[in-house]
This record gives C-alpha cells, structure tokens and sequence, in this order.
C-alpha cells in the first residue's frame, strides 16, 4: 500500500477561478435553503405583544451543492451565525424551509432530526468553549461515534484505529489522545474540533468563524487543512467569517448579508472583482490591502449600521448609502439576478443596479 | 545491560525529587487552607469516637442508676450523670452517631433529589414551571416549622426524621442544580454535544453534572450541618427521635430543667454538637475556597 505521491488538489498554492460547481441541475442541491427567518424575542413574555423582536435573519435563501464552500459574510450582528446554527437546528428558526438532500428539516422530530445530524456538522469559532475541559481527546473525537453505531467504528478496536487515522487526518500526534482540552494549544484545539466533525463522515459542515479566534499563521494552517480535507472528502462548506482574505481564499461562492438579509450572492472572484451593491463595495474598501502605499479610494459607510430591532423601511442599507434614492425608502429591493454572462449565479438586491 | 545500568541510578534521585516536590506541594497547599484542615481533623475526630463509642463507653447508654443521680464529672463519670443516673460520656459518645448518621444522609438525600429535580426544571421546559412552583411552596414555610408539621404527622423513627429534615432542605438544591442548569446549556460544548447528535441524558452525564460536582459539593456539607442542628431541636422540642435513641439534642433537653444544679448535663452534648458543626461547616467553607480558583488565585 503506497499512498500516492501526488498532493492532493488543494487549491491553496495557485489562485483559481473557482471552476468546480460540477453539480448537474437535475439532482437537487445537497442544502437548499428558501426563507429562513429567525426572530429574537426581547424582553421575555411583555415583548411577545409587540411585533416581531429581533430579525436576526429575515428571509435568506440560497443553495450549496456537493463538495462547494459558500461563504456567509458581513458585519458583527448581521446575522450570519445565527443563519449558521439555524440551518442545523441549533438554533430553532422562525419560519422558513431547509432542506436536506431534498429532505425538510424544520419541524422533524427530535428523534429524526438526531438521524441527519450525522450528515452535517459545525466546527464552532472558539475552540475553548466549545471542548468539555473535563474530557480527554480521545473521548472528545469519539463522542459522536459512541454517538452513532457504524461497521466502520464497531468494537474498541475498530473506533481505536479510526481515532488514529482522525488524529492523523488533523495533524495532531497520537499521544494527543490522552491530553486534556487545557493542555492543547488555540490551533491544536480548533484541529480536535475538526477531527470532531469529521468522525461521522458528514457532507456538510457549517463551519462558524472557524479561524477568527486564531493567530494568523494558525489560521493559514487550518483554512488549508479544511480546503485539503474538502478535496478528499467531498464536503461543502458553509463557511461564515468576516475575515475577507480567508473568505476569498476558500470560498467557491460568497453571499453578502446585511442586517438578516443578503445582498449580493456570487461567485467568489467575481464578487471580489465586480461587486455591485453598494454595502459589498464599502465591505471590500474596507479591508487593508497587504501593500505598503496602496491607496484606495475608500468608500466607507456613514455611521453605525441600524438597529436590528427596529430596521429601516424599504431597502435596509438605505440610511447608510451614499446613492440612496427615494425609492429605497419605499420599497424592499428583491434579489435579483444581474447581468446576463453569469447565468443568474450572481444576484444583487438593489434598486440601482440593473 | 551495561548501557542500562546508569538508568536505575539517575531514576532513584528523579523520584525522590518528584515525590519531594509533590508532597511539598501538598504542604503549601495546606498551609493555603487551615478552616478546611482544622474542619476536616475536627471531623474525623468526632466522627472516630462515636464509631468507637461500643469500646471507649464506660457505661450502657441507656443503664439506670438511681444513686449517682446528677452526679458532677468524677473519675467514674468523666462528663457527669443525668437526672435518671446514666452516664453522659457514654451517651455523648453514643449521641455523635445519631447526629451524623443525620447529617451525612440528610445530605445525600437532599442533593440527589435537588439534582434530579433541578436538571428537569433546568432541561425540560415543560418541568420547569411545575418543580419550581413547588419548590417555592416548600420554601414559603419556615424548615423548622415544616420538619416539625410532616414529624406530627408520622411515628417518630429514624427514618422519619431523616425524611422530615430532608423535604425543607430541597428547594435549595433545586434552585442551586437550576441556575447552574441553565448557565452551563448555553456552553458551547453543550451546544457541541448537541450537534453530534448526543442525547439528552448522555449530555446531562457526560457533559453538565461533572462540571457542577464543586458548588454541590460545598453545598451538601452546609445541608449536613443544618440537617444535624435540625436533628438536635427537633430532638430538644420532643418531636425528634426516639428517647431509645440516645442523641445531644436528647440530652441538652433533658438537662434543661437541671441546669441551675448540674450544668455539666448541658454542657458536655452541646460542647460536641457546637463543635461537629463548626467542623462541618469550616469544611464546608475550606471546600469552596479550595475549589475555586479565582478565589485561590486571589490570596
């Protein structure tokens, strides 16, 4: 058994255009998500009277298909994460539809959620809380497969060797095992928590900030290590950050959220090159570019952005857009496709854009 | 085997070394915490002479002697007679077992059922409003009095007064198991553990109880010191256990009437109750400042 002594087709070394959404229409989307609406309650049972509390998220739909990232990015409170844990039902979302490999899942049983929990998985942002510090590695690794009865994990033997091959997999040594969550460093616990994910073999992983509580060299580690592991294994990624740099590096597709909606959803690059609605623009101006000089005419947004308790009217990013027109005062501007070139894979909700 | 021979050599020193450091470490820590030390020598004192108290008795417990009535502490007496002639220090040896065969299942008691309770009212929405409406049912009736009320109701025994002890002890735990209930479910590893498709009971086991075993801990030895104190008043109002039972609480009542003329008979169990408590309690309170680290890192 010689493993083969090509390197597996990461794309980190060479920057591509993303050609892999390989998917063919017919089959359905390996997650569809259509409406998905989570509302906070405030101010216990007296806020119940009044409308709606919090619109964390407010109508988000989109589509991942197999082996894609698709990256969730905007500003803290945009409620990015709170889309993250909707989708896995770790967060009991409002209204709206997910859907499976074609299968809903809101509103499934306990006991026939717990069964598609094997299929999708979460790699939290901080790799601290998320680890029981009272467990070792090993036990940390093997609780979802205690969790689940598999041939490939049957019998103290069986679950031994794959929590070798798991602790193989991240890059953590095999004397790893015994340790305690404390004794590990940020890195090597974000590693244990990918190695977590992985036990069940999911197809999908909603992967929160993944990397933001890391130093940046870690972060390049494990933002590679998650790409590896996707071409190996054929997992899609929902991959939330508000790191731009990571996202473009990672990402097959990004979708822009502002205040519980998105705005622009594209293809990675293209987003990156062509961005169309006004937040994206002052999103992307904002991030420093690694050259000494560069300038850029930097278009940054007037003042805070609204409160998500009682959001603006019409178009959301209106008070704080510089080409506001009456209309986005009316109306909400539906997502739209843009341009003809792109098939409809890119969408833009924004009265100014064409 | 000649390159092995330096390797036992260097190895005898390196243990010594360890276990040095180790038990130094040890005494630094004791040195850190002198109530939870004093408690626990306390403790196991009273503790070994009532376990003793067939062997080290001078006297049955319970034998009359009407001739040495009221007698003061003599070399036959150490601690003096009662008014019915029995010696003390036999009884008082006797009476440590009643009290902290109180203290200690009264404690158990209490926080197994405050645990169970506490997780579904924490865990199980549904429970929640139910347990507690209870719990503050119970808790709007002073301990004295409800322990005195389910004793009026039933024959007096062991049993029952463990029971009757334990009822208002409850809601505490409850409220205590609650609140940690629901801090440590908004834990992401909770929140993990959820996302790996465990179930509620394993997550309950695996992943909360171990993480709130030091507040249960402390509050279990506080249980043990109330539930003895309860014990003996209950045993002093007439309501507690049985007079074949010999207990300080007993004793101290029995002794009340006579106190102008034999204090000793007051004296002796309430010296050893105020001291098994005190013991219980700087146990007690050693317990929370050791386990806790933010106070440890503090002094």
């Amino acid at each position: 058994m010689i493993p083969p002594m090509i390197a597996p087709t990461s794309p980190q070394a060479e920057p591509q255009p993303n050609p892999r959404r390989t998917a063919t229409p017919s089959a359905p989307p390996l997650l569809e998500v259509s409406d998905l609406t989570k509302h906070f309650l405030v101010g216990g049972k007296a806020g119940r009277g009044r409308a709606g509390g919090v619109k964390a998220v407010d109508g988000v739909s989109f589509a991942l298909d197999r082996g894609e990232t698709l990256s969730l990015v905007g500003e803290s409170g945009c409620g990015k994460t709170t889309t993250g844990k909707s989708v896995l039902r770790l967060i009991e979302p409002t209204a709206g539809s997910v859907r499976l490999e074609g299968e809903e899942l809101l509103g499934l049983a306990p006991s026939r959620m717990r069964s598609h929990r094997r299929d999708m998985q979460i790699i939290f942002q901080d790799p601290y809380a998320s680890l029981n510090p009272r467990l070792s590695a090993a036990e940390i690794v093997a609780e979802p497969m205690r969790n689940f009865a598999d041939p490939a994990w049957r019998g103290p033997g069986a679950l031994r060797d794959r929590l070798a091959w798991l602790f193989a997999k991240v890059g953590l040594r095999p004397e790893a095992m015994a340790k305690l969550p404390g004794e590990f460093s940020g890195g090597q616990r974000q590693r244990l928590g990918i190695a977590r994910a992985l036990a069940l073999k999911p197809k999908l992983i909603v992967c929160d900030e993944p990397v933001s509580a890391l130093d940046v060299s870690v972060q390049a580690q494990v933002v590679n290590l998650l790409m590896d592991l996707q071409a190996e294994f054929g997992l899609s990624y929902l991959f939330v950050a508000h790191d731009l740099a990571v996202v473009r590096h990672i990402s097959h597709r990004v979708a822009v959220m502002y205040l519980g909606r998105i705005v622009e959803i594209a293809e990675c690059e293209r987003l990156f090159t062509d961005p169309q609605h006004p937040y994206t623009r002052m999103l992307l101006s904002a991030a420093p570019i690694p050259a000494p000089g560069a300038r850029t005419t930097r278009v940054l947004p007037i003042g805070d952005p609204p409160s998500a308790l009682n959001p603006p009217a019409g178009c959301r990013f209106h008070p704080r857009c510089p080409m506001a027109r009456p209309i986005c005062r009316e109306t909400a501007p539906p997502l739209i496709p843009h341009g003809s070139a792109t098939g409809g894979a890119h969408r833009v909700a924004c009265h100014l854009v064409s | 085997m000649t390159m092995t021979s330096p390797a036992p050599a260097s190895a005898a020193p390196a243990a010594t070394e360890r276990h040095a450091r180790r038990s130094a470490r040890r005494r630094r820590w004791m040195r850190k915490h002198p109530p939870l030390i004093l408690g626990a020598v306390l403790l196991v004192l009273v503790a070994g002479l009532s376990l003793a108290a067939p062997w080290i008795a001078t006297h049955d417990p319970q034998a009359l002697d009407p001739l040495a009535r009221l007698a003061p502490p003599s070399a036959a007496h150490p601690f003096g007679t009662d008014a019915l002639g029995r010696d003390l220090f036999s009884r008082v040896m006797w009476g440590g077992r009643a009290s902290l065969v109180v203290g200690l299942t009264v404690a158990v008691l209490a926080t197994s059922a405050g645990v169970l309770l506490g997780l579904a009212a924490g865990f199980v929405r549904r429970a929640d409003g139910l347990v507690m409406r209870l719990m503050d049912g119970l808790m709007a009736i002073p301990d004295i009095l409800l322990a005195i009320a389910l004793m009026a109701v039933t024959r007096a025994s062991l049993t029952t007064v463990i029971v009757a002890i334990t009822v208002p002890q409850v809601p505490r735990v409850v409220r205590l198991v609650r609140s940690l209930a629901l801090s440590l479910r908004e834990q992401q590893y909770v929140e993990a553990a959820r996302a790996l498709g465990t179930r509620l009971p394993v997550i309950l086991w695996r992943h909360v109880l171990p993480n709130m075993v030091t507040p249960l801990v402390v509050q279990a030895t506080f249980i043990a010191a109330t539930a003895m104190l309860t014990e003996a008043l209950l045993s002093f109002l007439g309501v507690g256990l049985p007079p074949q039972i010999p207990s300080w609480g007993t004793m101290m009542a029995d002794g009340r009437n006579f106190v102008a003329v034999a204090f000793h008979a007051v004296l002796f169990p309430g010296l050893f109750l105020a001291a098994t408590v005190l013991s219980v309690n700087l146990v007690g309170d050693g317990l929370r400042d050791a386990l806790d680290p933010r106070l440890s890192r503090q002094l």
